[in-house]
């Protein structure tokens, strides 16, 4: 890397600003619309267990989503955020990697949980934050984890995961693991500064992190020509040392190929790598969003035609690995199994009071714990007021 | 027993803490081969390797967003952010991030290994930017721990014990005494208990409650009061986040009058939330209103630091006030 403060950058003497629209980085894609590999594509060897698999996934997360903003629709849960025409992106790079790297999401990504083995009633339990949801019911539906699926769980602020990443992929490093760190966010959140410190820090350290921006074109109603006025988020790695590639990411062969290439080169060499996967954001922001106040019908139709389950399907189709009667069949199996999941998780009673207390420290300090107590005579005087809990005292 | 100032206490208890734990990883501005602006990291990356104390960018939110991803990945990262006076770009790390990490996932990830090092505090002619003690923002956050040593054994003691905790804490060190307040130090010591403050001298009229550098403050107006006849108990919270509630209720139940004195502007600051509870539990016992001693509700001046600092006189004329009332 070249550092201007050590020379080496050159001198010239007639002042020329560098002009920052230069020829935009082209997109990885491999396979065309009809499903088929593009003639100087390679073919990245998927195989077939892997490919049916991320299919699996990308239909789950779809049916999963259209469910549960129904779900939201009808006030069973308070809040859901779909991943409507990003299933590609999650879901391929997540089959990219091994289960031993960690992954960091923003919130759009639950294609790489269930990907990773993440169970229907583990997702039914967090949306509806009951007494099994492993994040104990503290936080909004969508923000998932699991510490054995090594999926960090999910916080709101924007990313905070960047540097975190950096951080955890360092220290995967240092402890000699043959693990890397996947982090995602959106083109907006890569407007925060947390994505300029995480990504800086990971460059300067030679974390081993793979940075995958999904760039789906909005930031809720802000469109990304008014997010950043660059060659979208790839263009901005070469400042900081890092390598990078733009992809469709409505193309799953290529998301696959572009991460595991992406792993294979960080494994080999500790360093991190941008992905920007390019694509749009098909549903609205979330079940508090209503998109037809910021962009056209026919924008969206534009869009809804790159739809990338129906491109892998072709492309599965073409290799012979489909059954498509048998698929039919399985798609209706699993809006069954989701229907049943939903009415089995929603009466399950919410977390117990304590839970309240709980996990703020290693254990509660004793003020804590005289909130608690107090906090616990009020709802024992007052047990219709607090239905969630009342019950479940004793007196 | 050896004599030391507190930051070679600092250095001493991070020296230890990386010998014991491989696990334990010192960084931020200038830490590495230059030892930290202070010096609290000096040697560090000689003796443990560029990988284990190092340099960062100059950046408090990446610095600290590093540190969390450090921690949650089990390891124990020592982050220096240069001066208190800029924590703030850090600020959604600790308070969003940090303080949440292990009740947000249901107990699945925590960051307890994490402790951010920071000088704080004036009276050394830093002006806005280099002088400012925040403690009172952070102990508004529920799953922070915040300790502030008041001298070099302390600073070791409490230092250690923050490094083996399982909860993340901001350890607020006070500059002005790095060097000024020196001390013996037991380097067969165990770390001090968290959490719990110490009752530094007793008395029978009015208890005074302050910590780190200010101690020294309440140390020399007891002793002017003193010469009035005036029997102060001093006690050092230590702990500001979980604190001690019980040490100071007892001694107030017992003197009937209370003084709390920091450095911070007083609007806002820690004295309101110990004057508060104390006024709760105590209140047949009180004989007087609880004095607050702090800074003026203003940035923190360089000209007339002198008369904004809540010193040694403004707190003795608050404990003959307090004690004629």
């Amino acid at each position: 890397m070249t550092n201007p403060n050590n020379a080496g950058s050159g001198t010239i003497h007639q002042a020329r600003f560098v002009d920052p629209r230069g020829p935009a980085i082209a997109t990885l894609r491999l396979l065309r619309d009809d499903g088929r590999l593009y003639a100087d594509a390679r073919d990245p060897g998927l195989d077939r267990d892997t490919a049916l698999a991320m299919h699996r996934s990308m239909v789950f997360i779809r049916l999963l989503d259209e469910r549960m903003l129904a779900a939201q629709r009808q006030g069973r849960i308070s809040f859901y955020l779909q991943s409507l025409g990003e299933e590609a992106e999650a879901v391929a790079s997540a089959a990219a990697l091994d289960p031993a790297d960690m992954i960091m999401a923003q919130y759009r990504e639950q294609g790489a949980l269930h990907y990773r083995g993440f169970t229907l009633e583990q997702f039914m339990n967090q949306l509806f934050s009951n007494e099994r949801d492993l994040g104990k019911g503290r936080q909004m539906p969508v923000h998932y984890g699991s510490k054995a699926l090594n999926f960090m769980t999910i916080s709101s602020p924007l990313a905070t995961q960047i540097p975190q990443a950096a951080g955890y992929a360092y220290a995967q490093r240092l402890a000699g693991e043959a693990a890397l760190t996947l982090c995602y966010f959106g083109e907006g959140a890569a407007s925060e500064g947390d994505f300029h410190a995480g990504l800086n820090m990971a460059a300067v350290l030679r974390a081993p992190v793979i940075f995958f921006c999904r760039n789906n074109g909005y930031a809720i109603s802000t469109p990304a020509s008014e997010q950043f006025l660059g060659d979208g988020i790839a263009s901005r790695a070469a400042g900081y040392g890092i390598s990078a590639i733009r992809v469709d990411g409505a193309d799953a062969l290529a998301v696959y190929e572009a991460t595991r290439l992406a792993r294979a080169r960080i494994m080999d060499q500790p360093q991190p790598i941008l992905i920007e996967a390019i694509s749009y954001r098909l549903g609205a922001h979330s079940s508090s969003d209503d998109p037809s106040g910021y962009r056209s019908r026919e924008e969206e139709e534009h869009w809804r035609r790159r739809d990338p389950l129906a491109r892998f399907r072709l492309w599965l189709q073409h290799q012979g690995w489909l059954d498509d009667a048998e698929d039919n069949r399985e798609t209706d199996r699993l809006r069954q199994q989701i229907l049943a999941a939903l009415k089995q998780a929603e009466p399950l009673p919410k977390p117990p009071l304590e839970s309240l207390i709980s996990d703020v420290y290693a254990s509660p300090p004793v003020r804590l714990e005289q909130q608690l107590a107090a906090l616990r005579e009020q709802v024992l005087r007052y047990p219709e007021h607090y239905v969630a809990t009342a019950g479940r005292l004793k007196k | 027993m050896t004599r030391m100032n507190l930051l070679q206490a600092v250095n001493q208890a991070l020296d230890l803490a990386m010998a014991r734990d491989e696990r334990v990883v010192c960084f931020g501005e200038d830490v590495g081969h230059f030892g930290g602006v202070f010096r609290a990291t000096s040697g560090l990356q000689d003796k443990y390797g560029k990988h284990r104390c190092f340099n960062t960018p100059l950046t408090e939110q990446g610095i600290i967003g590093f540190a969390n991803g450090m921690a949650a990945r089990g390891f124990k990262p020592v982050a220096e952010i240069q001066f208190a006076d800029y924590i703030y770009p850090a600020f959604d790390q600790i308070v969003n991030e940090t303080a949440k990490f292990r009740y947000r996932s249901g107990n699945q990830f925590d960051v307890g290994g994490l402790v951010i090092r920071t000088p704080y505090g004036g009276g050394i002619a830093g002006g806005h930017y280099h002088s400012q003690s925040p403690e009172a923002y952070f102990v508004h956050t529920a799953g922070l721990r915040v300790l502030v040593p008041r001298d070099p054994a302390q600073a070791r003691g409490l230092l250690l014990a923050a490094i083996e905790c399982p909860d993340p804490v901001l350890f607020f060190e006070p500059k002005r005494l790095y060097r000024a307040a020196v001390g013996e130090v037991d380097e067969g010591d165990d770390p001090l208990p968290l959490d719990r403050a110490e009752v530094v001298q007793e008395g029978s009229d009015i208890t005074l409650l302050a910590w780190g550098a200010q101690m020294e403050v309440l140390q020399k107006a007891a002793e002017l009061a003193g010469q009035q006849n005036i029997s102060c108990e001093i006690i050092d919270l230590r702990s500001l986040l979980p604190w001690d509630v019980e040490t100071v209720i007892g001694s107030v139940m017992k003197t009937g009058r209370l003084l709390v004195n920091h450095e911070a502007p007083l609007t806002g600051g820690m004295a309101g939330e110990i004057a508060a509870t104390v006024q709760e539990h105590c209140f047949l016992h009180l004989e007087s209103p609880i004095a607050r001693v702090c800074g003026l509700d203003t940035p923190y001046p360089l000209a007339l630091e002198k008369e904004y600092m809540a010193d040694h006189l403004k707190t003795f004329e608050a404990i003959v006030r307090t004690v004629n009332f």
